[in-house]
C-alpha cells in the first residue's frame, strides 16, 4: 500500500462500509482504502453471522442436519439440500429412483431460477434502476408458491431427504411448472428490454470489475463469475448428477469478465433453467420416490467430496463417517465464500460507486460464506 | 465398499517423481486421494499444477482424530481440479498439533481465505501465509472450535461476558 502514489497528492482515505449497509446484502464489512474517489484496495470483515454450522453437523446425525443445511444459502435452499443429499447418498452407496431424481432436477431448477431473480432484482436496485425488483419479486413469488405447494415451506424448504423425496407431487405439479415456464419466459424479454440495451445499465457496468479466466481460475471462482470470463464449465456438465446428463442445455458463457458479461450470463441461464425443466416435466417417470435407506442410516468408515453446480457456483460437501450415526466432519465448500475474495482484485482502481456494482454482480449470501 | 488401490496415469506420475514421498494412492467410491509426507506437499501440489494441469483449488479443509493411535493428530487435505483433464482428486497429509506447514498461496490466490479458516478452526498454522489471522471467529476469541476437545456448549466466556455483556451465550 505504501507505494502507491495518490494522483490528488491528498493522503489515503480510509473508509468503513457496512456491516449495516444496504448494498451488502447482508451483513458484510468492507474496509476501503480510498484516493479521492479511487479504489487503492479493500479489505473484509467477515464472520458476523458465524453460527458453526460445520459443529453442529457433528452433534446431529445425518438426518437431523438436513435442515441446517438450508440455512446457509437461504434464498438458493433447495440446492443446499440436493448437495447435501448427494453426498450422504455417495457415503452410503444409495440408489435414488429415477422419479425422485428427476423431481429433485425440477426444483433445483425452479430455485436456480428464484436465486437469479433475488439477484437481478437486487443488483439493479443497487445501481439504481428500482423497476426490475418489483418484477423479480413477482416472479420468484410464483416460484415460491409451487415450493409451498409441493412441501409446505417457500424459503427453507427442506424438500429433500436422504435416499430420495418425502413427498409425492401434488396433483397439478406438472401443469403449475408448465404455466411457470410458458409466463416467466415472456418476462425474461421484460427484463431484457428494461436492461440490456439501456444506456445507464451498460454505463454502469460495462468494463467494470473485470476478472479474467486465469484469475478466476486462481481465486477458485466458480458460477457464472466464471462463465462470463469464457471458460465454458458447469459441473451439470462436467461431472454430471441426479441425471442432468439426460437433458439437452446449453453453457451460456460471456467473453469479457465484467459485470455485464456476468448479467448477460445470468439472463441466458434464466432460459436454459427454463428449458431443463420443460424436458424434466415431460418425461417426469413414474416409480418410487425413495430408495432404500435404513431408518437409522449409519454410512459405512470413509470420506467422499461431492459438490453440485449450485446457482452461485461450485457448492461443495465433504463427508467423513466413523461408521456411526453421526458425521465424524462435515465441511461445507461454498461458493460465496470463496468468490467474495476475488472482491480486492475486481474493486482495485474502480471507483466507489462501483463496488456497490462490483459487490452485487459477486451475487454473495452472507448466510453461507459465515456458516 | 473398501478403499481401493489406484493407480492411473496421474498416480503413476506421482510415484514416479516423488517415489518414498507418496505413501498411498487409493479409490474410495470412485473419487481418488493420495497420501502424502507433510514435508513434500507444497512440491506435490505444485507438480500437480504444472504438469497435471491441476490450476483450481477446489478447496482445503482438515479433520481432527485426536483419539488416532497410529499417526498424527490431524488429517489436513487439499481437493484440486483439473479443468483440461476434468479429473478431481485428494491430496492428503498427516500433522500433529504445533506443527506448522508450508502455505499454497503463492501457487493458489484462493488458499488465502481457505488456509485462514483452517487456523481459525483447527489452530493449524500455515508457513508464510501473507495473513495468518483469524477469519470468521472474532479475532481475540480463545480456542478453536473444530477440534474434537471443543465441546458443542463450549466458549470463551471472558469475551463473551467483555462483548455481548452476557453471563452465556448458550
Amino acid at each position: 500500500m505504501a507505494t502507491q502514489t495518490t494522483f490528488l497528492d491528498a493522503n489515503e482515505l480510509v473508509l468503513n462500509m457496512g456491516p449495516q449497509h444496504p448494498s451488502t446484502h447482508g451483513v458484510l464489512r468492507v474496509i476501503l482504502k480510498l484516493d479521492g474517489e479511487k479504489v487503492l484496495g479493500t479489505e473484509c470483515v467477515i464472520g458476523y453471522l458465524h453460527r458453526g454450522v460445520e459443529k453442529i453437523a457433528e452433534n446431529r446425525t445425518y438426518q437431523q442436519f438436513a435442515p441446517y443445511v438450508d440455512r446457509m444459502d437461504y434464498v438458493a435452499a433447495v440446492s443446499n439440500g440436493l448437495g447435501y443429499c448427494l453426498a450422504a447418498e455417495q457415503l452410503g452407496g444409495i440408489e435414488v429412483p429415477e422419479r425422485a431424481q428427476c423431481v429433485r432436477v425440477i426444483l433445483t431448477e425452479l430455485n436456480r431460477i428464484a436465486s437469479h431473480l433475488l439477484w437481478l432484482g437486487t443488483h439493479a436496485l443497487d445501481i439504481g434502476a428500482i423497476t426490475p425488483v418489483f418484477y423479480c419479486f413477482r416472479e420468484r413469488e410464483e416460484v415460491l408458491k409451487i415450493f409451498e405447494k409441493y412441501c409446505g415451506a417457500r424459503l427453507t424448504t427442506h424438500a429433500f431427504r436422504i435416499g430420495g423425496l418425502q413427498y409425492e407431487t401434488y396433483d397439478t405439479f406438472e401443469k403449475d411448472c408448465h404455466t411457470f415456464c410458458d409466463w416467466f419466459e415472456k418476462k425474461v424479454d421484460e427484463y431484457e428490454e428494461l436492461l440490456t440495451a439501456n444506456r445507464i445499465w451498460v454505463a454502469r457496468t460495462k468494463g467494470i470489475g473485470i476478472l479474467d479466466a486465469d484469475a478466476c481460475k486462481a481465486y477458485g471462482v466458480t458460477g457464472p463469475v466464471l462463465r462470463a470470463a469464457g471458460v465454458e464449465w458447469d459441473i451439470r456438465k462436467a461431472l454430471p448428477y441426479s441425471g442432468y446428463e439426460n437433458y439437452d442445455f446449453e453453457i451460456p458463457t460471456g467473453r469479457n469478465g465484467d459485470t455485464y458479461d456476468r448479467y448477460l450470463v445470468r439472463m441466458r441461464e434464466f432460459r436454459q433453467s427454463v428449458r431443463i425443466i420443460r424436458q424434466a416435466v415431460d418425461s417426469l417417470p413414474s416409480g418410487p420416490i425413495k430408495g432404500k435407506v435404513a431408518k437409522v442410516f449409519k454410512p459405512p468408515i470413509g470420506e467422499v467430496y461431492v459438490s453440485i453446480e449450485a446457482p452461485k457456483g461450485e457448492l461443495g460437501y465433504f463427508m467423513v463417517s466413523d461408521g456411526s450415526t453421526q458425521p465424524y466432519r462435515i465441511r461445507v465448500r461454498p461458493p460465496s465464500f470463496v468468490n467474495l475474495q476475488a472482491l480486492d482484485k475486481m474493486c482495485r482502481g474502480s471507483l466507489v460507486a462501483d463496488v456497490v456494482a462490483i459487490i452485487g454482480t459477486l451475487d454473495i449470501v452472507l448466510g453461507e460464506v459465515d456458516r | 465398499m473398501a478403499v481401493e488401490p489406484w493407480d492411473g496415469p496421474i498416480a503413476d506420475g506421482l510415484k514416479q517423481h516423488f517415489g518414498d514421498a507418496i505413501k498411498e494412492c487409493s479409490t474410495y467410491r470412485g473419487q481418488e486421494f493420495v497420501e502424502v509426507g507433510l514435508s513434500s506437499v507444497r512440491p506435490i501440489i505444485d507438480y500437480l499444477k504444472d504438469e497435471e494441469g491441476f490450476d483450481y483449488l477446489v478447496d482445503i479443509t482438515a479433520v481432527d482424530y485426536p483419539e488416532r493411535e497410529e499417526g498424527k493428530r490431524f488429517d489436513l487435505l487439499w481437493i484440486l481440479y483439473s479443468f483440461r483433464q476434468n479429473v478431481r482428486m485428494r491430496v492428503k497429509a498427516q500433522l500433529d498439533g504445533g506443527e506448522k506447514v508450508p502455505t499454497a498461496t503463492e501457487s493458489y490466490s484462493t488458499a488465502n481465505w481457505l488456509e485462514r479458516e483452517v487456523f481459525d478452526m483447527f489452530g493449524i498454522e500455515f508457513d508464510g501465509h501473507p495473513n495468518m489471522t483469524r477469519i470468521l471467529m472474532p479475532d481475540e476469541w480463545d480456542g478453536h472450535p473444530l477440534r474434537k476437545d471443543y465441546s458443542i456448549i463450549e466458549q470463551d466466556e471472558t469475551w463473551v461476558r467483555e462483548n455481548l455483556q452476557i453471563e452465556s451465550a448458550q
